[in-house]
């Protein structure tokens, strides 16, 4: 009862710094801000596809797939923006779900390969065809998120704040809903089938169901958070889906560790602000996947568990303190 | 009289060149504990991958009360009735012993993941942690439920690999060495409930190398050498089978 209440204590602090944060920052920071809650989707959802063990290079397409799918149903069909970005998510889970059937024939290395053709497929046909992708240049004006009014606020999507507001919520959302998996008896099964599948599939999993469905689940996070941009920047292209891209994904979860739900959150928060304070004020910002390059493989040298690691380290001692200090003042 | 459980019927598999069983035939016994035995490579484990659908066979045919079941997949076998342990402890390391017994729950108990995010399971989790918990009770893991299986001593892998499967309460089990890494005393335990679980109506086909154990346990045995079928009676008649003998001897094993 007492920790519960904690952590929702904990919960609603941190609910109010989110919410405060914004006014403390510069417009262009602010900006940044936007992108940054959006890539906290990307890599959360990223995490949820390798619960199960495999890792995939196409997640960063997939979540093109959401972007373009819900800029071409607002654009074309005139699908009003909130409806469409859901449709976005759904297009991109279906996606997912059409390459299930060739990319779960393979595992590990293969799958990696594999997923990274079928990404690199999926953008060669948004450059091929014109229509209706808009070829290498892709898709100009995207139509913004209407504006609204929910009484104590007024969303004016011009402002990034409001912006801000809106993918928090889309994402927080997003967040409980994959905790909420995580932890229920299917989080248990995916975990399962990554420790180890055979002993999973004896006991009656259907292991190759199971693979497909958190892969899914993944791919229409993604798809989301790639509508969220969508609709915040304006234009997107085929480049802005590309393998870079996606080597910032791989470098913030690794970075992150993936053995916990924040793990992944956190790298990406860190390494953003890293290179949001450190390389852009320095002006380093054109070495950035060099720079980025020479975290992962630091990382993954001297920090192996990523820096969620240090997070359960300092728990734990500051735990043991605790206790230290709990014991000398009983014995007094 | 009833028809038997388990048919293997002129079983083969050959990995390329390698005749690993051969023509195999034997009938396991509603209710029984059916000892398979023979020398290191005899073709046991192999046969335990073939039943329980980890491979597909090259010839022959596997039926589970009259259905042919050789072919199927390995958790769609499982959910026959059908639930094997491995040879090497094979369990989920890092996940927590209550846990392991937890993803044995699986087809009692199958997740639901509308039910899950909306928050409406919470009667069907609570009836798989009792199983759950069942499974590690009856063989004394209670105590451990919170620890990393991988941290286990041996014989308690051993266990929790038994926990795992009994909590799906399958209708027959294939347990390959489950007494390895076992002093005599946990042996003598574990043989005591193998018979406690027979009793509750669980058909038992048992791949073990302590002889003591198997002739101890067995209702009937069936030997096999080089993946062929040797020999097949109970035990008084196994330990006394020339054949039989002849094999173990042959691999520098003996009968008790
Ligand atoms: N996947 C495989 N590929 C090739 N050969 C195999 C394979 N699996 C088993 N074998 C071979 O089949 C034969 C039978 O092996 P199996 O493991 O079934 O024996 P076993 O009776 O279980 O022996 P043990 O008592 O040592 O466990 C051995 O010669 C083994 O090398
Ligand atoms: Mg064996």
């Amino acid at each position: 009862m007492h920790s519960s209440v904690t952590s929702l204590a904990a919960i609603l602090g941190l609910g109010a710094v989110l919410l405060a944060l914004p006014h403390a920052l510069s417009f262009s920071q602010q900006e940044i801000l936007v992108f940054l809650t959006i890539n906290v989707l990307v890599v959360a959802s990223y995490r949820l596809l390798t619960l199960t063990g495999e890792w995939s290079l196409g997640h960063v397409v997939i979540m093109g797939v959401g972007a373009y799918a819900s800029a071409l149903l607002s654009k074309r069909l005139g699908v009003y923006v909130p409806v469409s970005m859901l449709l976005g998510a759904v297009t991109a889970a279906m996606v997912a779900l059409a390459l299930s059937f060739p990319l779960f024939r393979m595992k590990g290395f293969y799958f990696l390969i594999g997923s990274f053709a079928a990404g690199e497929i999926i953008r060669l046909l948004w450059k091929r065809f014109r229509d209706p992708f808009g070829g290498p240049k892709g898709i100009k004006k995207i139509d913004p998120m209407p504006d609204f009014d929910i009484g104590i606020y007024a969303f004016d999507f011009f402002e990034p704040v409001s912006y801000y507001y809106l993918a928090l919520a889309v994402v927080g959302v997003s967040l409980w809903i994959m905790w909420r998996i995580e932890r229920s008896p299917v989080g248990l099964t995916f975990h399962a089938v990554h420790w180890q599948d055979r002993l999973a599939e004896a006991s009656g999993v259907n292991v190759r169901a199971y693979r497909t469905l958190a892969f899914v689940l993944a791919s229409g996070f993604a798809g989301l958070s790639g509508a969220l941009l969508a609709h915040y920047i304006g234009t997107i292209n085929p480049n802005s889906f590309d393998v870079e891209q996606m080597v910032f994904v791989l470098t913030w979860t690794i970075v992150g560790g993936t053995a916990t739900f924040y793990g992944p959150i956190l790298g990406c928060v860190v390494l953003t602000i890293l290179n949001e304070i450190v390389l852009r004020e320095a002006g380093f910002e054109q070495m950035r996947p060099l720079i980025y390059g020479l975290i992962l493989i630091l990382s993954v040298l001297f920090m192996p568990k990523g820096l969620e690691s240090l997070v359960r380290g300092a728990l734990s001692w500051q735990n043991a303190r605790k206790k230290k200090v709990g014991e000398t003042q009983a014995t007094e | 009289m009833a028809p038997p459980v388990l048919e293997i019927d002129s079983l083969t598999m050959r990995f390329g060149g390698l005749t690993a069983i051969d023509r195999l035939s034997f009938k396991v016994e509603r209710g029984a504990i059916h000892g398979l035995i023979g020398p290191n490579g005899a073709g046991k484990t192999t046969t335990f991958n073939v039943v329980s659908g980890f491979y597909e066979p090259t010839g022959g045919a596997v039926r589970l009360r009259g259905e042919t079941i050789s072919g199927l997949r390995m958790y769609e076998v499982a959910r026959r009735g059908v639930v094997r342990t491995f040879q090497h402890s094979t369990l989920f390391a890092e996940l927590s012993v209550l846990e392991n017994a937890l993803v044995g729950t699986h087809m009692s108990f199958p997740p639901n993941i509308f039910a899950a995010m909306a928050g409406v399971d919470k009667a069907n989790r609570r009836a798989a942690r009792a199983r759950a918990e069942e499974a590690l009770d009856f063989f004394g893991l209670s105590g451990l439920a919170d620890e990393l299986a991988g941290e286990l001593p041996h014989g308690h892998q051993r266990a929790l690999g038994m926990a795992v499967a009994l909590a799906a309460r399958p209708d027959v089990v294939l347990l390959d060495e489950p007494f390895t890494g076992m002093n005599p005393e946990e042996t003598g335990r574990m043989m005591e409930l193998m018979v406690k679980l027979r009793n509750t109506g669980v058909t038992i086909l048992l791949v073990e190398h302590d002889m003591h154990a198997i002739m101890g346990l067995c209702d009937r045995i069936t030997c096999m050498s080089f993946g062929r079928l040797l020999a097949e009676g109970n035990p008084q008649e196994i330990r006394h089978h020339p054949d039989v003998i002849e094999a173990y001897l042959g691999g520098a094993r003996h009968v008790a």
